[in-house]
């Protein structure tokens, strides 16, 4: 291999060792592989070009979102996942107001359940609401929840259980306009919240405000959003028939196919889950000179090329979160190239470092910029 | 003791022993001692003179003294009728005999550590000393008081005892004892403290454990290893493992899990079947059949009851019956042939555990896979086995005549007697919650023993009806993942005390070193070791000698918010549900002014002044009421008890532990997406810093972690029993199935820069404990503050908002340092300093501008110095010391 190809390998993939994972991080400073003539700049057109989303797969409810975006580097699609996780905003039980509870369960654990129930409320009709100010019909919804347990003529316990479900909403102000078309309600009503003896009663008045999952992770909009990156097994030396056929079977995802030239090859790459079965030394492994054993596959990921996953808790579909979560990146990105406009940033920012060399612009102030 | 002639003796020792016995027989004859009258008189005169000895009529002859001590006090155990000594002689023999065997084969002592000679105080034997004690003082009072009164020359009436008998001497003395835990009976020599302890029902581990806890009676200070060391004999008797560290180091023991202490059962019918089986008594035989080889002496709780020639048939005579019920299942007979005697042992306080019976000849154990089967469709229970003799129970002694095999696969038959019912039960209640612990170095198992008993869980099923002094509770716990069979079996799996957290070992940002961990924000926000606080405040309303009463007054009719007494119902205590703030009032108590003087005394106005004394929330973290119950107490006077309670998110400085003896406090929490996440998304909920394994060898953890992890993959709860659970070859297979990698350890995202980490980190779920150490309850810092009235320095401690000592080494530091002025701001300054004037004439203390003793105004100066210092000279003073201050100028 050239130097040029070693560089370009080490550019864009990671290696997965047996023991180690090798050029996992990235190059930063353009200059890294001058010498061999590979460039390693930020090109704006260059970025625009390569940067590529595609959706993979939506799950049947909706609420699981694949898709694949490539052409950029960790960073940005970090970001991104940060973004979704915490600051991507959704509308959370925050105050619940007790007026009777009966009921074995704790005021303060029963609030803290109600806290973490979705509520199927978009948070672009409503404004942030600071703590200590009024609730208004513009930054708060209003749930109530009555629910008491009793024994009907039958002798049968009624609503014994305490589902999500007995979240009722109540208009507050003009609401019951505003959202008469998409009234708004939980997103599971099957939550089991809490569970009652006959004569039990809960009665409580919850107040639904607006936060990002930085705040409390009740208003994180995601179950999860993470991504891994594309995988790519690569057959470096075409072994034996015995251990082609060793590690196609040993594959607990089935990513190898033996051709029937008995030729091992790479089929569903993308199965592939990094348990290094493929490159784990078997008993009999022939090892060199030096003690080490070279697997017939090198196992590599693609670092441009994420593929991220979106669980949405349902409040929002996975889409609308990821074009929320670009937005606040937006947002951010135009905050700060405003600051960069000013005319006395420069003299400010020298200031700043005489005084103290810490600043508020972190990582995400160039890049997001290319957006 | 009617053995007169040198050959009887000979005889009843041993001829063997002849030699040894000749020089002891030789002093005898020297000594004049050749008859029964002689020896008796020998040993009269070597008696202390007792006035009187018993309650017999007149005065005896020392003779007569000698052979009623030789009855009643030289081996007291062994009855003696119509003074025919022949037992006790016998005995007397024996006794020789085995120390002419230790001399002479060098060695053949009994071990005081071995288990098999020790016995358990039980409950009973504590109360009946007790009892006799008291009962013996109640007889000496009234005997004394008869006495008295008898002793009275014109008496009027009758002399009724049972008037002067106190009803309550008895019922006092026993409700003090068991109170206090202390056991003092000058009778019986004892002085014992904490004989009874209140069981610790802080967790359900703790309770259990308290409960299977045996103390030795040995004194802590001493530095002795042999009886704190482990012996052989407690295989399977006490746990290995759980024992405390410290001072009481191998003292406090606990019980295994199928350990039985016995009970006295009685040995009457015992004899006769002895006899019945061939025992010739030992009224009958002379010292040469006793010592003939081959015959067996025949012991009987001590005492011997006969000879043997056979002494096999025998034995298996007695464990025949014993198995068929005939005698009690807990009755332990064994043959001793070093010794060449059988010892029957029915009384209470041994250790003994079921074990299954083999066959003798073929090695079948008699439970097998049919009575396996009948137990399980529960067509019999243990029981049964017991009732039928298929298991039975062995003491260390009887356990040592028994070749018991571990497994089936390692019965040797015609040898093998027994089978062990299960290895696990080697260990206690307390080490049997811990995974694969035969992979752990055996101290961090100890070490799991003792924070079991910490964790914060469930402690019952009535934890939230029952008003305890302190309670913890979790609010999310969980069983764990990698289960133990013990667990199963005590229930832990329905009162767990824990929570499986995805943990992933690896470091972290720094504040992760010595044991820290760091904690995921978003699982703590989402329940992960959140609990709750419950502690009990009362308040009693008393009566006062001059019958005025405490009273609740009612709530003031216009409470403002923020008012101190907003908590309150309209009855003037709290109201349940409600938060209280610090200086809020809880009980709205007031006491009378006056509860000395007689109210006949007291004009009207000043019977109905009453004064406030309510019952005041004093902490700065507001809690919740929980529960108000009214109630009374023994002394029938009307206790009010509110329970209050705080729900708590783990914070920086909570302290957690897995079930390996690794504890540490968390020492970050971080966000969500600051965490490493793996390719599926899973994000871990603690991290953990890896230097915690090389040292501590807590392999247990490791096969956890994978066990936990396979698990959670497949839906099952793994199984870690001590010498069985999943093999590694198992749980590394389900791992590999789900398409992880075979050695637990998953390729990691970094959450901060996006990249890949340059390693693969050990990730799965580990059951981890949340322990009663809270920062909450111990955080504390002092600025200015209440300060001792005596010597005017800060007080002490963090419930009296106290300061933190400079103590003696810090204060060295600072000499050493030479920063002497820091030194006299931390000693005097900003401690207790004070202002006295000194008179230059005299050095003593005068006021300013005025010495008392040279009764002049000229020579005062104004010196600072410790209020202590002042204080020490003035009591020097009271006590007639003068302490003169000599003052030279700078």
């Amino acid at each position: 291999m050239s130097g040029k190809d070693v560089a370009t390998k080490m550019k864009t993939r990671v290696i997965l060792g047996e023991d180690r994972i090798l050029h996992g991080s990235s190059f930063d400073a353009p200059t890294s592989f001058a010498s061999v003539g590979v460039e390693n700049g930020l090109n704006v057109e260059k970025f625009t070009e390569e940067v590529k989303v595609e959706v993979n797969d939506v799950s049947e409810d909706g609420n699981d979102l694949v898709f694949e975006l490539s052409g950029v580097d960790a960073p940005l699609a970090n970001t991104l996942r940060r973004i979704l996780l915490s600051e991507v905003p959704t509308m959370a039980i925050e105050i619940a107001e007790f007026r009777d509870n009966t009921s074995v369960i704790q005021d303060e654990v029963f609030a803290h359940r109600l806290g973490l129930v979705p509520i199927k409320a978009d948070p672009a009709f409503f404004e942030t609401h600071v703590s200590g100010n009024e609730h208004t019909p513009e930054n708060t919804l209003i749930f109530d929840l009555n629910v008491k347990c009793f024994r009907d003529i039958n002798n049968e316990v009624v609503n014994s259980k305490v589902f999500a479900s007995a979240l009722v909403w109540t208009p507050f102000g003009e609401q019951a306009e505003r959202f008469a078309e998409n009234p708004p309600q939980v997103v599971h009503p099957d939550i089991l919240l809490a569970k009652l003896a006959p004569g039990q009663r809960i009665d409580v008045r919850c107040y639904v405000t607006k936060g990002v999952g930085k705040v409390h992770a009740k208003w994180s909009p995601v179950a999860t959003a993470s991504y891994r990156l594309l995988p790519e097994p690569v057959i470096v030396a075409q072994p034996k028939s015995e251990e082609a056929s060793r590690i196609a079977q040993t594959c607990p995802t089935k990513v190898f196919d033996i051709e029937d030239s008995g030729e091992l090859v790479v089929a569903r790459p993308r199965q592939c889950t990094m348990c290094r079965e493929c490159i784990r030394p078997p008993p009999d492994a022939q090892h060199s000179a030096h003690g080490v054993y070279t697997p017939a596959v090198e196992l590599r990921r693609v670092k441009t090329h994420f593929i991220f996953s979106v669980e949405s808790t349902g409040i929002l579909p996975p889409d609308r979160l990821v074009r929320d979560a670009i937005g606040v990146l937006k947002d951010r990105a135009l905050f700060y190239a405003e600051l960069f406009d000013q005319k006395d940033f420069e003299e400010h920012m020298a200031a700043a470092s005489h005084s103290d060399g810490d600043d508020d612009a972190s990582d995400d102030e160039t890049k997001p910029m290319l957006e | 003791m009617g053995v007169t002639s040198d050959m009887e003796v000979v005889a009843l020792v041993g001829s063997e022993h002849q030699r040894a016995l000749a020089a002891s027989l030789e002093e005898a004859g020297a000594t004049g001692v050749s008859t029964q009258e002689q020896a008796l008189a020998y040993i009269a005169a070597r008696m202390q003179a007792h006035s009187r000895r018993g309650y017999g009529s007149g005065r005896k002859s020392r003779t007569e003294d000698a052979r009623e001590l030789l009855a009643s006090v030289v081996l007291s155990h062994i009855p003696v009728s119509a003074f025919n000594y022949h037992a006790k002689v016998v005995y007397l023999a024996v006794m020789i005999r085995r120390i002419f065997e230790a001399v002479a084969r060098g060695g053949a002592v009994d071990d005081k550590d071995y288990y098999g000679n020790k016995r358990l105080e039980l409950a009973g034997q504590l109360l009946a000393l007790l009892f006799e004690d008291l009962f013996k003082n109640l007889n000496a009072q009234l005997r004394k008081h008869a006495e008295t009164v008898l002793s009275k020359q014109n008496r009027a009436a009758a002399f009724d005892v049972t008037k002067w008998i106190r009803h309550d001497t008895i019922t006092n003395g026993m409700v003090r004892a068991i109170s206090t835990g202390n056991w003092s009976l000058r009778r019986f020599k004892m002085e014992r403290a904490g004989v009874t302890q209140v069981l610790s029902r802080l967790s359900f581990i703790a309770a259990m454990g308290m409960m299977t806890r045996i103390s030795s009676q040995f004194e802590k200070s001493r530095k002795v290893s042999g009886p704190r060391a482990l012996q052989p004999s407690q295989w399977g008797m006490l746990c290995p493992s759980d024992t405390p560290e410290g001072e009481s180091c191998g003292l406090v023991k606990n019980l295994a899990l199928l350990t039985h202490v016995t009970t006295d059962s009685s040995d009457d019918e015992l004899a006769a079947l002895a006899y019945g089986l061939g025992v010739e008594p030992i009224s009958m035989v002379s010292g040469f059949e006793i010592n003939t080889p081959g015959v067996y002496l025949v012991f009987v709780n001590g005492l011997i009851l006969g000879i043997h020639a056979a002494p096999n048939e025998l034995v298996a005579g007695l464990r025949a019956l014993r198995r068929v019920g005939r005698l009690s299942p807990f009755i332990s007979i064994y043959r001793n042939d070093e010794r060449e005697t059988v010892h029957v042992a029915t009384d209470g306080g041994r250790l003994c555990r079921p074990l299954i019976i083999c066959d003798e000849a073929s090695g079948q154990p008699r439970v097998g896979a049919v009575e396996l089967a009948e137990l399980r469709q529960g067509l019999r229970s243990f029981d049964d086995f017991v009732a039928d003799g298929l298991i039975e129970f062995l003491d260390v002694n009887e356990e040592n005549g028994a070749h018991i095999a571990l497994y089936e696969r390692e019965i040797v038959p015609g040898l093998t007697t027994h089978l062990e019912l299960e290895p696990l039960t080697l260990l206690g209640v307390c080490a049997g919650l811990i995974p694969y612990p035969h992979h752990n170095q055996s101290p961090r198992n100890t070490y799991q023993c003792a924070m079991g008993k910490q964790a914060i869980g469930a402690i019952a099923y009535n934890q939230l009806t029952r008003i305890d002094t302190l309670l913890y509770t979790l609010v999310y716990p969980q069983r764990p993942l990698v289960q133990t069979k013990t667990i199963e079996l005590i229930g832990f799996h329905k009162l767990p005390a824990g929570q499986n957290a995805m943990v992933a070992v690896m470091s972290y940002s720094g504040y992760d070193i010595e044991d820290a961990s760091v904690l995921n924000k978003a699982s703590l926000d989402r329940g992960y070791g959140r609990c709750t606080v419950y502690r009990k405040y009362a308040a009693s309303i008393r009566q006062y000698p001059n019958q005025t009463i405490d009273r609740i007054s009612a709530r003031p009719a216009d409470v403002e918010p923020g008012s101190q007494y907003e908590i309150l119902d309209e009855d003037g205590i709290c109201e349940v549900g409600l938060a209280v703030q610090e200086g809020n009032v809880m009980i709205k108590k007031e006491s009378p002014v006056n509860t000395s003087e007689n109210l006949a005394n007291l004009d009207a106005q000043n019977t109905t002044l009453y004064q406030p004394s309510p019952l005041r929330w004093k902490l700065s973290i507001p809690n919740v009421v929980d529960k108000v119950m009214i109630t009374s107490n023994a002394s029938s006077s009307v206790v009010i008890k509110v329970l209050m309670r705080s729900t708590r998110r783990p914070e920086v400085g909570d302290k957690f532990s897995s079930r390996h003896g690794q504890k540490g406090v968390c020492g970050l929490i971080v966000e969500q997406e600051d965490m490493p996440f793996t390719d599926e998304g899973i994000v871990p909920d603690m991290v953990m810093n890896p230097h915690g394994f090389p040292s501590r060898m807590t392999c247990g953890k490791l096969l956890e972690l994978m066990g936990g992890k396979a698990g959670a993959i497949e839906g099952a709860f793994h199984d870690g029993t001590v010498f069985a659970g999943d093999p590694v070859g198992e749980l590394c297979a389900a791992l590999i199935g789900a398409g992880y990698s075979y050695s637990g350890k998953d390729y990691l995202t970094s959450g901060i820069t996006g990249e890949p980490l340059s390693a693969y980190v050990f990730f799965g779920p580990i059951y981890y404990q949340k322990l009663k150490h809270m920062v909450m309850d111990k955080m504390h810092a002092r600025a200015r503050g209440p300060r001792a009235v005596l010597t005017r320095q800060p007080t002490e401690g963090r419930s009296r908002s106290g300061g933190l000592r400079l103590g003696e080494m810090e204060r060295d530091c600072l000499i050493a340092h030479g920063t002497s002025a820091l030194l006299i701001e931390r000693l005097m300054v900003s401690s207790d300093a004070f202002t006295v004037h000194v008179c230059r004439e005299c050095g003593l203390i005068g006021y300013k501008d005025w010495c008392q003793y040279c009764r002049a105004t000229a020579s005062l100066s104004a010196v600072q110095l410790p209020y202590a210092a002042k204080l020490l000279v003035q009591e020097l003073a009271s006590m007639n010391v003068v302490a003169r201050m000599r003052l030279e100028p700078l």
